[in-house]
C-alpha cells in the first residue's frame, strides 16, 4: 500500500532516533568490559612471551602477577626514557597503540618497553619484552620478543596477527613456532653487530646458526615480514640495549 | 491508513478457523523445510561466502553460527511486528537497518565477552549483515507472516546453515588441522604423523567440501536446477 511523503520520512526518523539511541547505549555500557579485555590480551601477550600463563583461568590472576612482576617504561630511538606525551600528560606503555605508533617516523615513534621483574628480588630484572608491529601478507603483525638480563639471548617471543592464513601464516601465534626462538637464539653477533633473527625459507632446516630459526613451509611470505619487523625494531631498540648493557643491568628505577 | 490495515486483518481473522495448534504440521515444515529440501546453502546456494571463510575450524563456525541463527531470528521478529507499519517504498532500507543493528549488538557483545572470538571472527561478524540468507527471509517471509511463524521459519533457516557450516568445518579441521574442537583427535589415537591437509585449510577446502555436500544432497532429494 502507498504511504504518505510524510509518514515515510516520520518513519524514517522515528527509527534512525530509536536505533542510534539503542548503538550507543550498548557502546556506552560495554565499553568498561572491552577496555578489560583489551588490557587482559595486551597483558597476557606481554606475560606470555616471557612464561607459561596457560594454566591461568580468571582474569584477576594475569592482572595481580602482572603488577607484581611487570614494569613498564617507555623510551625514544635514543633509548632515553620519556614520561609525558606531546600534549604533557603522564605516557603509559600499556596504552600506547602499536598500529599508530608504527604510522609515525621512526625518529618519533614510542617505544613501550616492559620489565619482567625477579619473583624473589624485585630490583632484578629478569627479562626485557619489546614490543613490535609490521606487515605479514594479508595484513598486520605484532609481537612482543622477550630478551634475558644479558639483552641478548632471546628468551620467548609472542606473535598476534589480524588475517594471516590459518594453518599457514596464521601458525606464527603455535607455541611449536614461537619456542623455536628459544633456543638460544642471539640477537648481537660475537662481535657485537645487531643482527636480529630470521626465519629461514623452508621448513625442517637444520644446522641453522644462532640467528636463524627454522621456517614455515608454505608462509615465507609472512616469515620475511616476521623478519622484517624483528629487524626494524630491534634495530629502533639498540640504543636502549646498548645504555642498559653499558650500566651492567638496571637503568631504571 | 494503518486502521484500515487493521480492518483488513480482522476481517481475514474471522474467516480463520478456530487457532491453529502451537506446532501444526504447517508449522512444523516451517522449520523443517530449509533444514533439508530447502536448505539456503545448499539448495538455494545462499551465504556461501561466510561458509567459505570461518569453517577453517570448528569454534569459531559454532560461535558464528550462533550469531546468525540470533540474527535470523530476531530480525524475522522484529520484521513480522513492524510489517504493517514499515513503507513499501523504505521497506529494504527498514530491513538493512534491522539487521545491521543487530549484528552490531553481537560484535560488540562478542568483544566485551569473547575478546579472542571477537579477534578470530571480526570482520565476518559484520559480514551477517550482507549474509544473502537474513534479507532473503525479511524479504520472502517475514514481511508477509505472523511474528510466530516468522520466528520458525528463523529457526529453520538458521539452523539449515548452522549445520551445513558446521559440517564443512568438522571436515576441515579435521582433516585440515587434525584435530576436532582443537583436540588432537589423532595424536589421542597414537597416530601422530597425520598428514594434515594444507588444501583443506584454504578456502579452496571448503569448496571442496561444500560441493560434495551439495552434490550429496541434490541427488538425495532429486533437485535439478532449471
Amino acid at each position: 500500500m502507498q504511504r504518505s511523503n510524510i509518514y515515510i520520512l516520520a518513519f524514517s526518523a522515528i527509527m534512525t532516533v530509536l536505533i542510534g539511541g539503542a548503538m550507543s547505549l550498548t557502546s556506552v555500557l560495554l565499553k568498561p568490559a572491552q577496555d578489560k579485555q583489551i588490557e587482559l590480551d595486551t597483558k597476557k601477550k606481554i606475560l606470555g612471551a616471557v612464561m607459561d600463563i596457560s594454566t591461568f583461568k580468571t582474569p584477576e590472576e594475569v592482572f595481580s602477577l602482572y603488577k607484581d612482576r611487570v614494569k613498564s617504561i617507555v623510551v625514544d630511538i635514543k633509548g632515553e626514557i620519556i614520561s609525558v606525551d606531546a600534549k604533557g600528560k603522564p605516557l603509559i606503555a600499556e596504552k600506547v597503540n602499536a598500529q599508530k605508533n608504527h604510522k609515525i617516523d621512526k625518529e618519533e615513534r614510542l617505544y613501550p618497553i616492559y620489565m619482567i621483574l625477579n619473583e624473589l628480588d624485585p630490583n632484578v630484572v629478569e627479562a626485557y619484552v619489546f614490543p613490535m608491529f609490521g606487515l605479514g601478507l594479508w595484513d598486520w603483525i605484532s609481537g612482543y620478543v622477550a630478551l634475558e638480563s644479558d639483552l641478548n639471548t632471546i628468551k620467548g617471543v609472542a606473535f598476534d596477527h589480524k588475517g594471516e592464513t590459518p594453518g599457514l601464516g596464521a601458525r606464527i601465534t603455535e607455541e611449536k613456532v614461537r619456542n623455536r626462538y628459544k633456543e638460544n637464539k642471539k640477537i648481537f653477533s660475537d662481535a657485537g653487530n645487531l643482527e636480529s633473527i630470521t626465519m629461514v625459507k623452508g621448513e625442517g632446516i637444520t644446522g641453522l646458526s644462532m640467528h636463524e630459526v627454522d621456517g614455515l613451509s608454505g608462509a615465507t611470505i609472512t616469515a620475511k615480514g616476521v623478519n622484517k619487523m624483528l629487524k626494524e625494531y630491534l634495530g629502533c631498540y639498540q640504543s636502549f640495549i646498548m645504555n642498559t648493557k653499558g650500566q651492567n643491568g638496571i637503568a631504571i628505577n | 491508513m494503518s486502521a484500515e490495515a487493521t480492518v483488513v486483518e480482522k476481517e481475514l481473522k474471522v474467516e480463520k478457523k478456530p487457532a491453529e495448534p502451537f506446532l501444526s504440521k504447517r508449522r512444523k515444515n516451517i522449520v523443517t523445510d530449509p533444514l533439508s529440501d530447502d536448505n539456503p546453502i545448499t539448495i538455494q546456494v545462499l551465504g556461501i561466502c561466510s561458509a567459505l571463510a570461518v569453517t577453517v575450524k570448528l569454534e569459531p563456525t559454532l560461535v558464528m553460527s550462533i550469531a546468525v541463527v540470533f540474527v535470523i531470528v530476531f530480525a524475522n521478529l522484529i520484521i513480522s511486528l513492524m510489517r504493517n507499519l514499515i513503507p513499501g517504498r523504505i521497506r529494504i532500507i527498514v530491513q538493512l537497518a534491522v539487521v545491521a543493528t543487530l549484528v552490531t549488538l553481537v560484535s560488540e557483545f562478542l568483544k566485551a565477552y569473547s575478546y579472542d572470538m571477537y579477534k578470530v571472527l571480526g570482520a565476518y561478524v559484520g559480514l551477517i549483515i550482507t549474509n544473502c540468507i537474513v534479507m532473503g527471509r525479511l524479504e520472502a517471509f517475514a514481511m508477509a507472516n505472523k511474528p510466530y511463524d516468522s520466528i520458525l521459519d528463523g529457526l529453520g533457516s538458521g539452523f539449515g546453515y548452522a549445520w551445513i557450516i558446521l559440517t564443512v568445518a568438522f571436515f576441515r579441521e579435521l582433516l585440515g588441522s587434525g584435530s576436532i574442537f582443537d583436540f588432537k583427535i589423532f595424536e589421542a589415537i597414537g597416530w601422530t604423523t597425520f598428514p594434515t591437509n594444507g588444501l583443506m585449510v584454504d578456502s579452496i577446502g571448503a569448496f571442496v567440501v561444500l560441493g560434495i555436500l551439495i552434490w550429496i544432497q541434490r541427488s538425495k532429494s532429486g533437485y535439478v536446477e532449471h
